[in-house]
């Protein structure tokens, strides 16, 4: 393959419309369209005594008002439960609009539709719903206890639980392992919830002509979307589009689907046969969507004295707030690449996922991996210190080397496939990070500390993507793959992927994406997993096109295809350039026509003399035009990795806490784009420090967030982000063609961990709690 | 997160805005720069019937120094303010009021009458007792006659030369911003310390129907040196718990008056003299942390989603001994 | 029950006149009642940025500002950046230094930066960050935004 473009700091195709402002968000369409507000729950935990629409209906500009009472039964049906699995034996997801009880504060209880929003929440603060309001459960513990409950019918609280079990070379299991090693440590370890936060909240945007209804959604699946709204409407999938237009942002939240809004909005715009639009508020985002990362996890660790991991023995309790409409994924994946990179004994994990009263979680960028390298991470640490050794070595001691790749770590993953790391080179790395933060020559001071950590990302995620790949007579490359964009670049390095190829100029490719009147299959954008996944497809479809481009030219130019190449979008025979045929010709070979409309494509009409009057102009097992689709389905996901290494400083008065560096080596296989991925990372490890230092989802004890706004909750801002530097490892994947893995989430997995690893050697404190706060480091000085 | 309806107001002077604030009384709400007011409309925390925008009233964006102090009127942002450095201390506090572009619209005496306990102003002008000017038409306060207005032109815009007009019979400056602010006939004005104008958080002194015309920063004396501490979780958030500080040295550059004001630790700015504790010594040698647990023994924090009362109680008295010292420094410099 | 306004706003330029009720946020009047949906709203309450336009030159919160308190005054929104031959120093800075992903908030990065720039052409690295410290981005990590205003400043002194 030519590698012009593949692995270069391709400027980004999609820039220039968006600087200048003209990126299309959702809610820069449908500018006639009606408006949607929600009059949502104050209570965390409330039975519906009442709902008065009455108050509201002198509003001027009110259009209709919709509760449970008025959906057809299809539509008023819970919400589906999109991933189940064996252990998630109490799934439950909420209504649409809540039926008769309400369990977040948030939950949607009436639709208001009016002709703007500003009298659409006018109408919402007059409707007066009647609760009776029934005892909040908050917290982990709480839940756990399960004397209380969310739903009546989930005795303990407890969602799911699950047990996977490692046994050691030997044959032993953990707990006997752990018996059985020279030295234990036991220990608990918390992570706070927090939330991915795009700075453009999720929207929905319906029309409806009488037979063809077309939804615009704000969301990291449109594919998926479309086949939900379908179902739940009943109308046959053809006469359905869901189109993801830009999309300010994801990081996980969008990928939950269909949200009560996706089957709402587009129902009402059928029913009153008008645009309808909802636009949703930070508020509504902070109440309404999904947070995640809430655990507390007890840790049992054997080890030898070189600090090598005999028996691990995890147990996990997750908050899964209300409902688990995206299955059980989070705490699957927790417990599963908690094993980061390291070859473990002996390992039991077990997890119950239990239902709190608050915002239903979902995963977040990282999902459950943050969490999971957090409890693996502070082990280490921990064996480090009990054993007074430096805490790399350890971690060595524990690696999977290179030569054992793949590596079955004997468990399931979150793909329902075995977890088989497919390759990496976890010393080099570390000796990377090392020299670049400079740990061997750090001297620690009071106040003054370094941190490490480490992780294994599973990405890549099956089950397909696809890609369709169209030449037109024009000489310009069509790509569209159907998952969905958020920022992560993908009009560029798709375009990159085609253009190499193709053999054509980048400037001449366009991709579309997340939009099913193009491309109807796609899985959605999620797990690392659109560069990989799409990124395969597309070069297969490409593969296709070129060779049927290949095929005519030789036709047409005499020669064995074989001999033939593409560069500058001419197709000619290789050493010879002056017999060439341009890519637009081809494409207008490819589609015999009967009616000429220009210049080029009279020359594939019927009396051009360009066709063989012997044979039918559509050769058998052909197909016209010039182009091809392609599907990649990978056997497993594959595994990127990274690590981390920060220095900390921490005031001795007032506790407060600078990270003075930050260091990253990342391997995501054959890099694509490596500006982008930098990107990436810059973003991710800005979500990480975020997570482990400021931001935080805080409920009170009645269920109220007590923080639901970017006034208290704490999103870093420019002052608050380290300088990131940053060093990459190429260990291509063996399992897809272009030897890539997924790079999109891993910025943000091991920050936690980093930051609690060097405040621990900053402050000589056992750091077993993030995110951590001033005021709490002070408490833990002791005051 | 839209607004609730409000009938809004735009008058074009400031008679017509008094006018218009004393037909609408309770139901009333002034809008100057809007950058707290307007989040408490967008979250419907607020739902005032009439809203008074003064935006209009150009003779209200003006920023006085006089040799008694700095006046700053009713319209005047926070960028402008700090622009034209008029007060030290002002100065320095504006730097940590909220994010650049925040301060190129909210004004400095809006904040004031916002009174949020964790502002930075409303400490400044606690620290330094200085005062606001409130003006009304038909008020119990002092009428407008009995105020000079000297320095103003005939077209009613303020210019140089202004006296330091507003002395009290008994020589004590409070001026709250006298002749800067030209106030029609008839004007009704009360001129509120700051210990009295702020009564609670979120609450001022200012009364339905009042409008805040200027605020009067008083200018330091001789050998006089400010600071402003302060611990936010991000930059520019409202603090955890900060402390402004004025420190007078005397001839030998001891301590002679020390005070402080302290935002995040209390209902209200929390001022402290300590001039006691400092025991006229000069600062290297003063008991620091007999002046920690006298600030702190003042303050009374609570906790919230940020930080806990005891970190706060610990914060306020380290941020109070960092603000004298710097303070201190900068006197004797 | 409440009063509408006929206001006049110039944006980018443009005198443009509309009818708004009096709590008409800017940010809304822009994006839906002049038809430039460049101005983005990502929070509502003045913390994020994205609604950042510049009022006679100088940056301010279009979501913290009522249209009809700004009426008579000019306006320049992202759309209004650009000039005749392409996309302006800052905005093509940001596309070199990849100082945007999803695009949201960039909007109100470069009418920041933008003032920013006009006041100080050569800031440091600290008053780079304190000049963008009000504006939030879920995506980049700033760091490729920080280099982007240095690189803006970079090309605007080329330019002038």
């Amino acid at each position: 393959m030519t590698t012009k473009l593949f692995g270069e700091p391709v400027q980004r195709r999609e820039d220039p419309r968006l600087l200048a402002g003209h990126g299309r968000y959702l809610d820069d369409l449908g500018s006639g369209a009606l408006a949607v507000a929600f009059v949502r729950s104050p209570h965390a935990h409330a039975r519906i005594r009442d709902i008065d629409v009455a108050p509201a209906l002198d509003v001027d500009g009110l259009v209709a008002i919709y509760t449970w009472e008025d959906l057809p039964e299809r539509v008023g049906r819970p919400l589906p439960l999109l991933i189940p699995h064996p252990a998630l034996t109490h799934g439950r997801t909420a209504y649409p609009l809540a039926r008769d009880v309400v369990r977040h504060v948030g939950e949607p209880v009436v639709m208001v539709v009016a002709t703007d929003r500003y009298l659409a929440e006018d109408v919402c603060a007059l409707i007066e719903v009647d609760y009776e309001p029934l005892k909040a459960v908050v917290g982990l513990e709480e839940a756990a206890h399960g004397a209380a409950l969310v739903h009546d019918d989930v005795p303990g609280n407890v969602g799911a639980h699950l047990v996977q079990e490692v046994l050691s070379a030997a044959g032993r299991g953990a707990a006997e392992a752990i018996e059985a090693a020279p030295h234990t440590l036991a220990f608990r370890l918390d992570i706070e919830r927090s939330a991915s936060t795009p700075l453009e909240g999720r929207g929905v945007y319906a029309r409806w002509d009488g037979t063809d209804l077309r939804v615009y959604s704000s969301t990291q699946t449109s594919t998926s979307v479309r086949m939900a709204i379908a179902a739940a409407l009943g109308l046959p999938l053809p006469h359905v589009e869901v189109i993801a237009p830009d999309v300010g942002g994801g990081f996980g939240v969008k990928i939950v689907h269909p949200w009560p809004e996706e089957i709402l909005v587009p129902w009402a715009a059928m029913l009153l046969g008008r645009e309808l639009k909802w636009t949703e508020d930070r508020r509504e985002h902070f109440i309404a969507a999904a947070h995640e990362r809430g655990q507390v996890q007890h840790v049992r660790v054997g080890f030898d004295d070189d600090g090598r991991v005999l028996g691990l023995d995890v147990t996990i309790l997750h908050d899964h707030g209300a409902y688990t409409p995206y299955g059980i994924i989070v705490p699957i994946i927790t417990a599963t690449q908690l094993l980061g990179p390291y070859r473990i004994g002996a390992y039991r994990v077990e997890f119950s996922a239990v239902y709190t009263n608050t915002v239903q979680v979902t995963p977040y960028r990282g999902a459950g991996r943050p969490q999971g390298v957090f409890c693996m991470e502070r082990t280490m640490d921990k064996i480090a210190r009990y054993l007074g050794k430096d805490r790399t070595q350890v971690r060595e001691v524990n690696f999977i080397q290179p030569d054992e790749f793949p590596y079955d770590q004997g468990m399931i993953f979150q793909d329902g496939r075995p977890l088989i790391y497919d390759s990496g080179d976890y010393p080099r790395m570390l000796r990377m990070v090392k020299e670049l933060i400079g740990w061997d020559d750090f001297r620690p001071a009071p106040g003054r500390g370094i941190g490490i950590g480490c992780y294994v990302e599973g990405t890549g995620v099956g089950p397909y993507e696809g890609g369709h790949v169209q030449i037109t007579s024009d000489g310009r490359v069509h790509v569209s793959t159907g998952l969905t964009s958020q920022g992560q670049g993908h009009e560029t390095v798709f375009a990159q992927i085609a253009a190499d190829r193709l053999g054509v100029p980048i400037e001449r490719v366009s991709v579309v994406t997340g939009d099913t009147r193009r491309f109807g299959y796609a899985v959605g954008t999620f797990a690392s997993r659109a560069a990989v996944m799409s990124g395969n497809a597309i070069a297969l479809a490409c593969a296709k096109v070129r060779e049927k481009a290949l095929r005519i030219a030789g036709d047409a130019l005499e020669a064995d295809p074989a001999d033939l190449t593409i560069s500058e979008g001419l197709v000619h025979v290789a050493g010879s350039p002056s017999a060439s045929i341009p890519l637009s010709t081809v494409a207008v070979l490819a589609n015999p026509l009967r009616y000429a409309f220009d210049e080029e494509t009279a020359k594939a009409t019927q009396f051009a003399g360009t066709a063989s009057p012997d044979r039918p102009p559509v050769a058998e097992g052909e197909e016209p035009g010039l182009e091809g689709r392609g599907y990649y389905s990978p056997i497993r996901s594959t595994f990127a990795a990274g690590m981390h290494a920060a220095i900390v400083e921490t005031d001795p008065l007032t506790a407060e806490i600078k990270v003075v560096r930050y260091v990253v080596v990342h391997d995501c296989g054959k890099l694509i784009n490596p500006m982008i991925v930098e990107g990436q990372i810059h973003g991710g490890v800005a979500q990480g420090i975020g997570g482990a230092l400021y931001e935080r989802m805080a409920y009170d004890a009645d269920g109220q967030l007590q923080n639901a706004s970017f006034m208290d909750f704490l999103m870093p801002y420019a002052t608050e982000v380290p300088r990131i530097e940053t060093g990459h490892l190429e260990t291509p994947s063996p399992l897809n063609p272009l030897g890539i893995k997924g790079a999109g989430e891993a910025g943000v997995i091991p920050v936690s961990a980093v930051i609690a690893s060097a405040l621990e050697d900053a402050e000589g404190i056992e750091i077993d709690r993030m995110p951590i706060s001033p005021s709490e480091l002070f408490d833990l000085r002791g005051g | 997160m839209k607004p609730p309806p409000f009938e809004y107001h735009g008058p074009r002077d400031l008679g017509e805005a008094l006018e218009t604030l004393a037909a609408v009384g309770a139901h009333g709400k002034v809008l100057a720069g809007g950058q707290s007011l307007i989040p408490m409309l967008n979250m419907r925390l607020a739902a005032p019937a009439h809203l008074v925008d003064i935006n209009r009233l150009a003779a209200l964006a003006v920023v006085r120094e006089t040799p008694a102090g700095v006046t700053v009127g009713a319209l005047a942002r926070h960028s402008e303010v700090a622009r034209c450095g008029a007060h030290p201390l002002l100065a320095q506090a504006l730097r940590l009021v909220a994010h650049p572009v925040i301060r190129n619209r909210g004004t400095v005496v809006g904040s004031l009458v916002h009174a949020d306990p964790a502002a930075e102003l409303p400490a400044v002008l606690a620290v330094l007792d200085g005062s606001v000017r409130l003006a009304s038409v038909g008020g119990d306060g002092v009428p407008t006659d009995s105020v000079r207005r000297d320095g103003v032109q005939k077209d009613g815009v303020p210019r140089g030369g202004v006296r330091r007009d507003g002395v009290q019979r008994d020589g004590v400056p409070r001026d709250g911003g006298g002749g800067v602010v030209a106030l029609p006939a008839g004007t009704a004005v009360r001129d509120v310390p700051a210990r009295e104008f702020f009564t609670g958080p979120m609450e001022s002194a200012a009364r339905p129907g009042e409008l805040a015309v200027s605020a009067h920063f008083p200018a330091l004396g001789a050998r006089t040196g400010t600071a402003f501490r302060e611990v936010a979780r991000r930059h520019g958030d409202y603090a955890l718990a900060g402390v402004c500080a004025v420190v007078r040295l005397d001839e030998d550059l001891h301590i002679d008056a020390a005070r402080v004001a302290c935002i995040g630790v209390g209902p209200v700015p929390v001022v402290v003299d300590v001039s006691g504790v400092c025991e006229r010594r000069p600062a290297v040698s003063v008991d620091w942390p007999a002046v920690a647990a006298a600030v702190r023994e003042r303050t009374d924090p609570e906790g919230d989603v940020h930080a806990s009362p005891v970190y706060r109680l610990h914060l306020v008295g380290v941020l109070a001994e960092q603000a004298l010292r710097e303070a201190a420094r900068e006197a004797a410099a | 029950m409440t009063a509408e306004h006929e206001i006049t706003l110039t944006v980018n330029g443009t005198a443009r006149r509309v009818t708004v009720p009096g709590r008409r946020l800017l940010s809304d009047c822009l994006r839906h009642d002049v038809g430039l949906t460049g101005t983005h709203v990502g929070c509502e309450h003045g913390v994020c940025g994205c609604c950042t336009v510049l009022l006679d030159g100088q940056p301010v919160r279009s979501c913290l500002t009522f249209a009809v308190t700004v009426d008579g005054r000019e306006i320049t929104t992202v759309e209004g950046l650009a000039g005749p031959e392409g996309l302006s120093p800052v905005q093509r800075a940001f596309a070199e230094c990849h100082a945007l992903q999803c695009g949201f908030c960039t909007p109100g990065f470069l009418c920041t930066v933008t003032a920013l720039l006009r006041e100080n052409p050569a800031p440091t690295d600290e008053e780079v960050l304190e000049g963008i410290s009000g504006n939030l981005c879920r995506c980049t990590g700033y760091q490729n935004i920080a280099k982007a205003v240095h690189r803006a400043a970079e090309l605007l002194a080329e330019e002038a």
